[in-house]
């Protein structure tokens, strides 16, 4: 089985368990202010470490291309309050563009 | 509407990264069945793109998708279901389907229930058609640079942590967890730099 088949399928398993769990086990076990707290941070911690690794590393390498641009352009557009669809593809053509004519 | 443009938006831009990471077209779409949490996708996916491990991946995406746990002991109450619906109802408890529930609230538990319902069913059915037009997309592309998809992946993950930025704190800690990232991305094997953040998430919390 190939790392990707058992990402594929590890995630899926697990990420089911969590969810029938949280229907499945008592309110009081979950609901400590400091889990509630934690669970807001931890997706801030991962996504923000995924946006700059994946913006700035290709393998176990630092760089800096094209991928800079499309960054900045979606920071920008968060700024101005835009909506998702158009950040995503402000950013893809913005660094396709650097990319092709660059 | 705009919920459904929004959640078409990131299954294509889901569908296309995954296949750009290396996945197939059939992994793709079973993660968007069976794993149906956005930004768990989007982690393991981006994990193993980068180089990292299948057990970085898993540790990545397992570790975001404990809200989804918090969700469900939310919703449970509400929705009192058991057996086959118990299952269903797990499946779709997501972001969207808890959100909306709970945006309903004021209006009674039964329009909650309908909230969930429709969201939960409507996102899961446009999630994984746009992820199945996304991934044929990819597919199709060759070299994904030309298109820009190498910095739409950065721009979605974006898009989800933004709207958690709610205060001063919050950003402190995105950027802190940003530049620890980076720093550590040559000196750690792929993906732990990334998990190593959400132990940084832990500890500030826990003290906070």
């Amino acid at each position: 089985m190939t790392p990707f088949w058992i990402a594929t399928i590890g995630t899926s398993v697990i990420a089911f368990a969590l969810k029938y769990s949280g229907h499945s086990v008592p309110e009081k076990w979950l609901s400590h202010p400091k889990i509630q707290r934690v669970n807001a941070l931890i997706p801030i911690a991962l996504l923000s470490a995924l946006v700059a690794v994946q913006s700035f590393s290709e393998k176990s390498k630092l760089m800096i291309d094209q991928r800079l641009v499309g960054l900045t352009v979606a920071i920008i557009t968060l700024l101005l309050k835009a909506p998702f669809p158009v950040v995503v593809l402000s950013a893809a053509l913005s660094s396709a563009a650097v990319y092709n004519w660059l | 509407m705009s919920v459904s443009l929004t959640v078409g938006a990131y299954g294509v831009a889901f569908g296309a990264a995954a296949v750009a990471n290396g996945f197939t077209i059939l992994q793709s779409c079973l993660l968007s069945l069976l794993t149906f949490s956005g930004a768990s996708q989007f982690a393991v996916i981006g994990v193993l793109g980068a180089g990292g491990s299948a057990i970085s991946g898993i540790a990545t995406a397992s570790l975001l998708g404990v809200r989804n746990a918090l969700y469900g002991v939310i919703m449970a109450p509400r929705l009192k279901v058991h057996g086959f619906k118990r299952v269903i109802a797990a499946q779709v408890t997501i972001d969207e389907s808890t959100g909306v529930a709970l945006g309903q609230e004021v209006r009674g538990v039964d329009e909650m229930r309908k909230g969930f319902w429709y969201t939960g069913i409507g996102v899961f059915v446009f999630w994984n058609l746009f992820t199945l037009a996304g991934a044929l997309g990819a597919q199709a592309m060759g070299d994904i640079r030309a298109f820009g998809l190498d910095s739409a992946v950065p721009a979605a993950f974006l898009g989800l942590v933004w709207p958690r930025l709610t205060g001063n704190f919050e950003r402190v800690l995105a950027v802190g967890c940003a530049v620890f990232a980076i720093v550590m991305t040559p000196i750690l094997p792929a993906g732990l730099p990334i998990i190593a953040t959400a132990f940084i998430a832990i500890n500030v919390g826990l003290k906070r």
